[in-house]
């Protein structure tokens, strides 16, 4: 029955072409493994590109008393404890090689004045630990990665969408795609398979994500029966652009303020002395997103509903040497000049903190020859993420993943394709062109980011996550029967009939565990329910489906070894 | 509420033309911006790439009223608006459809060039100033903008036997890394054209990232070509290996 379809073969096939999954991919090859990677843009355009300020990795080039430990500490203390233990530890411990290893293919960092890797301050973060390349840091990352797997001869299928993973029993046998060009189906056949394909952004109206991150890979994983996790936390990065309309949402690094920018409000009070007098600026980028919000809806926000961050006290040189993509940025979007005057910024939908549940050392889900590694997998930042520590979990944890994907390969017999799955799927995809008549993606589309951005925000409670998830069901009906027009030939309209599905599934899972967990803990505020809650601090929320519909059930978070414990206690 | 009327060319391999759409603007809109409205509200089979709508990416490249630009960083405002607005794909590349082209070539060129290989027993310590001069070549965005404009690719199709700006400056970011240990030199003027080249500095000019393709990368490169096999020193040294060796 797939002789009608074009098949290829893979040990390993990664899905995502970021640092995660090319990551994985160079880990896989270098095992020997057959590795196919799919995805959904050209190579090198995938989301990475946009990091900006930096890869966190305790290297202490600028301050020498940084270690792991300390690293651990900030991570740990910054996910407010809800991270998965043993990724921090591995993650702090493996992330300075993980730096070195992209030098040594070719990475050019900033450099210090004795040569070696420049590091910045950023949020959360004890000492100055961000290796960095000015404001363009994820390009560097990708570029490099694509290099090295080019040179290792990896197979990349570009503008080619996985629409569903493909079970032989229980356990992975491959994956359901179609290329975008011409329309066409593909089958792939894969003993293991890496989901790389980051996080759901797309689906929030005011976003620094691009149109890829439709929560994906979360949401076929889920389909297969793999278990997700901590949902309910996603990052809100604090500075995002809110003038003029059309940029609304695009990034400003964090660089900014870690290069020493200010943040204040219309009566020019620098109000994190307020939220936080310790940190200031720096604080993590939960509490300063919240503290922006805040200044701004009780009336002390901008012309344009926001806040000022300005660096302009810096030197004119300094600023466009250290932050030229801003500079840029600003002028010809804005008709701002960053190095006289402020910027105004508000909080943007940034990084989906939860995601497929894994096993830490391996990125194994929980459906057999299914992994998972970046933004895409869950447990590393816990309830917030640092900024910085996003590139060094793309580089340790697509490792880790590519590395036992390829293990898992190698000892397990070839999975069979079962033709049933492969006939769903196409029809699945071929639906939207036979409803006539019906609604337009784009229209639910909007719909849905409005929703989101209304009622799922940086401040919740029961009411608005209530309607949400009465939203959501709504358009959920709405979309089953979406029509799209043309033909099959690079169609974006028919394209985004499929990413809804993923964004839907995946909206629906951040508001049913953000109406479970009752507490505000990092990036998840509860107004309802504003403190901590004791008996939630020990507890992971877990979306499985069941039967058609979405279970939801709670893990203990893993109990700390003793000696981490003591590590976390340290007051440094 | 004002409007602009944009002429973005509809089709594909076989025939196109353009097709005029209206399009309400607002503060700051971009040409991207006015592409996904019509997506969004017009006509939802429109085919554009695009990723980061950032200037970071490299995607949504096309050619606005005749000059190739990222769309997201072109601002409609500073657009005429008298006449329809031109949009159409890059023209050194074959159409899939509408706005969006084969650039596949650029992959196959990418894979020729050897990757970074450090000297044997290099010690990994570099100085700023090293590094200055080929991380100009880093910022690269892979937009092939001046692969576009380059004749020798646009005009005179010579795809198979040239590279193009975006290569060389890739070939010079890895032959002026402090730490690199192999010649690129036979590579670029036998497989990658280099020679074809004839500083037009078109490339330069239409650079979002600013890189003085020209200047910086290509001169230095044909230099380098002319040092290895033109100079008669060398040739005569080479002559003399050559005939010690048979």
């Amino acid at each position: 029955m797939t002789e009608k379809f074009e098949t290829h073969e893979h040990d390993v096939l990664i899905i995502g072409a970021g640092g995660a999954g090319l990551r994985a991919a160079v880990e896989a090859l270098n095992q020997g493994a057959s590795v196919g990677v799919v995805c959904k843009s050209l190579l090198g355009k995938a989301h990475t590109v946009m990091a900006e300020g930096g890869i966190a990795a305790a290297m202490g080039n600028v301050d020498a008393a940084d270690d792991w430990k300390t690293h651990f500490r900030d991570t740990m203390r910054g996910g407010k404890l809800l991270n998965n233990w043993r990724m921090a530890q591995l993650h702090a411990q493996e992330a300075p090689n993980a730096v070195r290893e992209l030098e040594q293919w070719g990475a050019l960092f900033d450099r210090t004045d004795s040569g070696e890797i420049m590091q910045r301050a950023f949020g959360g973060h004890t000492f100055k630990r961000l290796c960095h390349v000015g404001d363009r840091t994820g390009l560097e990352i990708i570029r490099t990665l694509q290099d090295r797997g080019v040179q290792l001869g990896i197979d990349v299928y570009m503008e080619c969408t996985v629409t569903r993973l493909l079970l032989d029993g229980g356990r992975i046998a491959g994956a359901f795609a179609y290329w975008r060009e011409q329309g066409r189906f593909v089958v792939f056949k894969a003993k293991s398979i890496v989901i790389a394909t980051g996080g759901v952004g797309k689906a929030w109206k005011v976003t620094s994500n691009s149109w890829e991150y439709t929560g994906d890979g979360m949401a076929l994983a889920y389909e297969a029966g793999a278990e997700l996790m901590d949902l309910e936390f996603v990052q809100f990065h604090p500075t995002g652009m809110v003038w003029p309309p059309g940029v609304q949402g695009i990034l400003v690094t964090e660089a900014v303020r870690g290069e020493g920018g200010i943040l204040r409000n219309k009566l020019g009070e620098r109000f994190m002395e307020k939220y936080d007098p310790k940190k200031l600026e720096l604080s993590t980028r939960d509490v300063v997103a919240r503290s922006i919000y805040t200044e701004v809806r009780e009336g002390r926000g901008t012309e344009h509903g926001g806040a000022y961050l300005d660096i302009s006290h810096k030197p004119a040189e300094y600023v466009k040497r250290k932050l030229p993509g801003m500079y840029h940025q600003f002028k010809e979007l804005a008709d701002v000049d960053i190095t006289k005057g402020p910027m105004e910024v508000g909080p943007t939908f940034h990084y989906t903190i939860g995601g497929i549940r894994v096993e830490a050392e391996t990125g194994a889900a929980t459906v057999p020859g299914l992994f998972a590694a970046g933004e895409a997998a869950a447990g590393m930042h816990g309830a917030n993420r640092l900024g910085g520590n996003s590139l060094s979990d793309l580089l340790v944890f697509g490792r880790r993943a590519g590395l036992a994907a390829a293990a898992h390969a190698k000892k397990t017999s070839a999975p069979a394709i079962d033709s049933k799955q492969v006939e769903d799927a196409e029809r699945e995809m071929l639906a939207p062109f036979e409803h006539r008549g019906g609604p337009n993606p784009y229209e639910i589309h909007r719909e849905l980011q409005d929703t989101l951005q209304s009622l799922v925000g940086i401040f919740r409670n029961e009411e608005d996550l209530k309607r949400a998830l009465a939203e959501i069901q709504r358009l959920k009906e709405r979309a089953a029967n979406v029509s799209v027009e043309g033909s099959r030939l690079f169609n974006p309209g028919w394209h985004l009939a499929r990413d809804l599905k993923s964004m839907l599934t995946i909206a629906e899972a951040v508001t049913r565990c953000a109406l479970e967990r009752k507490e505000s803990r990092g990036a998840h505020s509860r107004i309802d329910f504003p403190e901590y809650d004791p008996v939630w601090a020990k507890k992971n929320n877990i979306i499985i489906r069941d039967g058609a519909g979405m279970a939801l059930r709670q893990r203990p978070v893993p109990e700390m070894p003793e000696e981490l414990k003591q590590v976390l206690a340290e007051d440094k | 509420m004002a409007e602009a009327v944009l002429a973005v060319y509809r089709g594909d391999r076989e025939s196109g033309k353009p097709v005029e759409y209206k399009v309400p603007l607002a503060p700051g809109m971009v040409v991207l911006d006015a592409l996904h409205y019509i997506q969004g509200h017009l006509s939802p089979d429109l085919a554009v790439r695009w990723n980061c709508k950032a200037g970071r990416c490299g995607s949504c490249s096309a050619e606005v009223n005749g000059r190739p630009r990222l769309t997201c960083k072109t601002r409609m405002d500073s657009l005429p608006l008298e006449s329809p607005i031109t949009i159409s794909p890059l023209r050194a590349f074959p159409v899939i459809k509408d706005l969006v082209t084969d650039v596949s070539w650029n992959y196959q060129v990418n894979k020729k060039i050897p990757a970074f290989t450090p000297r044997p027993g290099v010690q990994w310590k570099m100085f700023q100033k090293d590094v200055d001069r080929p991380q100009e070549f880093r910022k690269c965005i892979e937009c092939f903008l001046c692969q576009n404009v380059c004749h020798v690719l646009r005009d005179h199709g010579k795809h198979a036997q040239y590279g193009g700006p975006r290569f060389f400056v890739r070939v010079a970011g890895l032959e002026m890394h402090p730490l690199d240990g192999v010649s690129r030199a036979k590579l670029l003027k036998e497989q990658l054209g280099l020679g074809f080249c004839n500083i037009t500095k078109c490339c330069t000019e239409v650079c979002p990232e600013s890189i003085h393709i020209t200047d910086n990368a290509i001169i230095p490169l044909k230099e380098r070509i002319v040092d290895k096999y033109y100079d008669p020193l060398f040739w005569i040294v080479r002559k003399i290996t050559k005939t010690g060796g048979s």
